[in-house]
């Protein structure tokens, strides 16, 4: 994992003390509101329905056990003791108060974390997918590009005020994509060409929001040394011509859209050819500096505990379920990745206590060489685990919450805060998901019913990412009433699509059963080896519309 | 008379006077004396009669584009962007562009909503002189340019990234 050296370390410090010297003025006076607004952002604080908010940064999802620690400590001290991790691999405070950000901030840098660029109109928190680095069919480890990518875009110079929100995300997987890249500004798929050669293949102008869309390709090979200079012209491009007149037509794929993907290309490439020598083109020795610190863990040399797993699995039913849907391959032998799904019933998707957190700490140091990864599903991946102690990991993690082994299922659901905690919502989110995991409670089931992405979000800001659900969940305001609109078909994976409106919006209560209707055409219409997806891409939504709206 | 902020962080009382725009069918209301700063196209437009005359340079609105100036920048002493609105960040892109594509050398002024945390990243992009919005505390200038001892990125004030110093 990325650790700071001395330049690091002195920008956080200043950034600190900038942020306490912008907050005593805000405090004072001297700055207006909408002067310290995207200051604030800029530094992850939000002003909320109920107290600020702050977005904590973890750049593409990696996190140490000291800053889980550290992370603990600050919402018990300064928040009401518990914590929030997000679709963008943030983690969110929802209580902390305005005078206290800059110690809070003083905090985290001093395990070497941050709230940089977490909101605001700049670029963001570049994501990327959870399994990095242990999976078996990855183009090559994506989280030294994301590393050399969030250094090259903190408080770049040029462009702290863009037209709007920036999003980069990197996959680097050929089979899937676990970071939703399509629906990202910026989506980078790590590729080698014909020649063998790294590089990335470029989509521009995703993104959910008001005006969802998947991200066409406008470069099909970038070079790996040209990835900053590439990514300096398609801002340059964006900064300077996207709409800034109009909010929700300020984000870039609507300036794609109006140019087209070809004409917006042919403009980077303008750009482009001015600055793909400049002094910011990447070098090798840059790349191998970074890639040093994301080299192995002290794997030990051993093979697969295939035995042993056998008899354990058979002597154990909920062991079997776990490891049949938590556990993934680790591509070195006797390696097993896992993920704790932050999903029990009751809970909100996504929260987490102090005392968790400092479970999770304990967990990654005597499991997983002291790191975890958060994910943009909500949950967490323990990614080195050995497969000889899995058993010991799982039953070790089942008192604390986080043994239900529901990844990927009905019941892992994407959540955003909704009503409950945000200023923004038209309808509450948490109460509907738990209907939901409450009225599918039999794990069998869910087994049965396969993988399906179910996302809810709380108004048209997509924070639940529900356009790309296989079955997407939006709260809507019907003259001051909580309503919520279905729609079906999303995805965010390789083949990223957005979901279709099933109809007209459903009240709360019937939510429940609204989705085991849709749950019941795809078991009496699905053929033996077919997806919800699946299904429904080949019958198409009316078979849907007849048995919900019958 | 307003005051300007220079990249020292000195402060000395500002001798230029922004024109604005005619309306249509109105001409250039040059002040007779002093220096003024015109709009670049009409500078252009009048390139015979302006060029050389050190007391005229030329201002940019956020949404002009400074390709128009391509090989004569440095026909011009003072060339200032206007910044309609801190939020608005086209500027910073037309200063990149002025210094590092068409090399321009001379004094690049930021007028308009000019604010004290923009200021930093204004220099980074090439800005040397400042007039901030008048209600601002013009003596906590210079610690707002220099928030950051360093930043990450090759810009127009170092075109070494950090990545290029971690390896020297
Ligand atoms: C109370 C807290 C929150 C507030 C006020 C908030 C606010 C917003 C706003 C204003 C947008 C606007 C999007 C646009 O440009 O169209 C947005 C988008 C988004 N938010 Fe949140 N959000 C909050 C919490 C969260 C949480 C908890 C998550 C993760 C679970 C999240 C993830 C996202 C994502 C992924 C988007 C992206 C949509 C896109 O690609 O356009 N947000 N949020
Ligand atoms: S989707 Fe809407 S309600 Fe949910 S967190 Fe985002 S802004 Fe708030």
């Amino acid at each position: 994992m990325y650790v700071y050296d001395e330049h690091d370390r002195q920008i956080a410090a200043e950034r600190v003390a900038q942020f306490r010297d912008q907050t005593e003025r805000a405090l004072a006076g001297e700055l207006a509101e909408e002067e310290f607004l995207p200051l604030r952002l800029q530094n992850g604080l939000y002003v909320q329905r109920l107290a600020p908010m702050l977005r904590i940064a973890v750049p593409y999802g990696m996190l140490r056990s000291d800053q889980l620690r550290r992370l603990a400590r600050v919402s018990r001290d300064y928040d009401k003791g518990y914590a929030h991790f997000t679709t963008r691999q943030n983690v969110q405070l929802n209580w902390p108060a305005l005078e206290d950000v800059p110690d809070i901030l003083a905090e985290l840098a001093e395990v070497e974390m941050h709230a940089n660029q977490t909101s605001g109109n700049c670029i963001r928190n570049t994501t990327t997918d959870q399994f990095s680095g242990v999976q078996t069919d990855e183009i090559a480890d994506p989280r030294p590009y994301c590393e050399i990518i969030r250094q090259w875009s903190t408080f770049h110079p040029e462009f702290a005020f863009l037209p709007r929100k920036f999003k980069v995300a990197v996959n680097a997987s050929e089979q899937t994509d676990r970071a939703a890249i399509q629906v990202h500004d910026i989506g980078l798929q790590m590729v080698r060409n014909d020649a063998g050669e790294l590089g990335f293949r470029v989509h521009v102008g995703g993104g959910l929001g008001r005006t969802p869309m998947v991200g066409p390709v406008i470069r099909e090979f970038l070079p790996e040394l040209d990835l900053l200079t590439y990514l300096e012209a398609v801002l340059r491009v964006y900064n300077r011509y996207g709409r800034r007149d109009n909010k929700f037509k300020a984000r870039i794929k609507i300036l794609v859209k109006a140019l087209t993907p070809e004409g917006f290309a042919e403009k980077v490439e303008a750009e482009w050819a001015h600055i793909k020598d400049s002094p910011t083109r990447l070098t090798r020795d840059a790349i191998e500096r970074i890639q040093s610190y994301f080299t192995e863990p002290d794997y030990a040399a051993i093979d697969n505990a295939t035995d042993l797993l056998a008899k354990q699995r058979f002597e154990n039913r909920g062991f079997d379920q776990w490891l049949s849907h938590n556990v993934d391959t680790h591509k070195k032998p006797g390696y097993a990745i896992v993920t704790l799904t932050i999903k029990e019933t009751g809970t909100p998707p996504g929260d987490v206590t102090d005392r968790q957190l400092e479970q999770i700490a304990e967990l990654a140091d005597e499991f997983s060489f002291g790191e975890v990864r958060v994910t943009h599903q909500q949950n967490v991946v323990l990614a080195d685990v050995r497969q000889d102690r899995l058993l010991e990991l799982w039953q070790a993690i089942k008192p604390m919450g986080f043994g239900t082994a529901n990844l990927n299922t009905l019941t892992d659901v994407i959540c955003c805060p909704g009503g409950d905690y945000c200023a923004l919502a038209n309808a509450k989110s948490i109460p509907v998901a738990e209907a939901i995991q409450r009225r599918f409670d039999d794990l069998d089931y869910l087994y049965d019913l396969g993988n399906i992405d179910l996302n809810i979000s709380g108004c048209m800001n997509a924070c639940g990412h529900h356009h790309v659900g296989n079955i997407g969940v939006l709260g809507v305001d019907k003259k001051g009433e909580e309503f919520y609109q279905i729609s079906l078909g999303g995805s965010s994976h390789h083949d990223a699509a957005i979901g279709k409106i099933l109809g007209p919006s459903f009240a709360r209560d019937d939510m429940p059963e609204v989705v085991a209707k849709i749950i019941d055409v795809y078991v009496d219409k699905r053929t033996e080896e077919e997806t919800f997806l699946d299904t429904y891409r080949r019958v198409g939504i009316e078979p849907f519309k007849e048995r919900v709206y019958a | 008379m307003p005051d300007v902020i220079f990249q020292d962080g000195s402060i000395q009382p500002d001798r230029w006077t922004v024109v604005p725009r005619p309306a249509e069918g109105e001409s250039l209301d040059i002040p007779e004396q002093g220096q003024a700063l015109i709009p670049a196209d009409l500078w252009l437009a009048g390139y015979e009669h302006f060029a050389g005359n050190d007391a005229i340079g030329v201002w940019f609105d956020s949404h002009d584009e400074p390709e128009i100036l391509a090989g004569k920048v440095n026909d011009l002493p003072v060339i200032a962007v206007n910044f309609p609105k801190f939020s608005d960040g086209r500027g910073y892109s037309i200063a990149r562009l002025l210094r590092e594509r068409f090399g321009y050398e001379n004094e690049l002024r930021a007028i308009g909503d000019v604010l004290l945390d923009q200021l930093q990243f204004m220099k980074r992009c090439g800005f040397n002189a400042y007039v901030l919005r008048p209600d601002k505390d013009i003596e906590k200038a210079a610690r707002c340019l220099n928030f950051f001892s360093q930043g990450y990125q090759a810009a127009t004030d170092t075109d070494v990234p950090l990545f290029r110093r971690r390896a020297s």
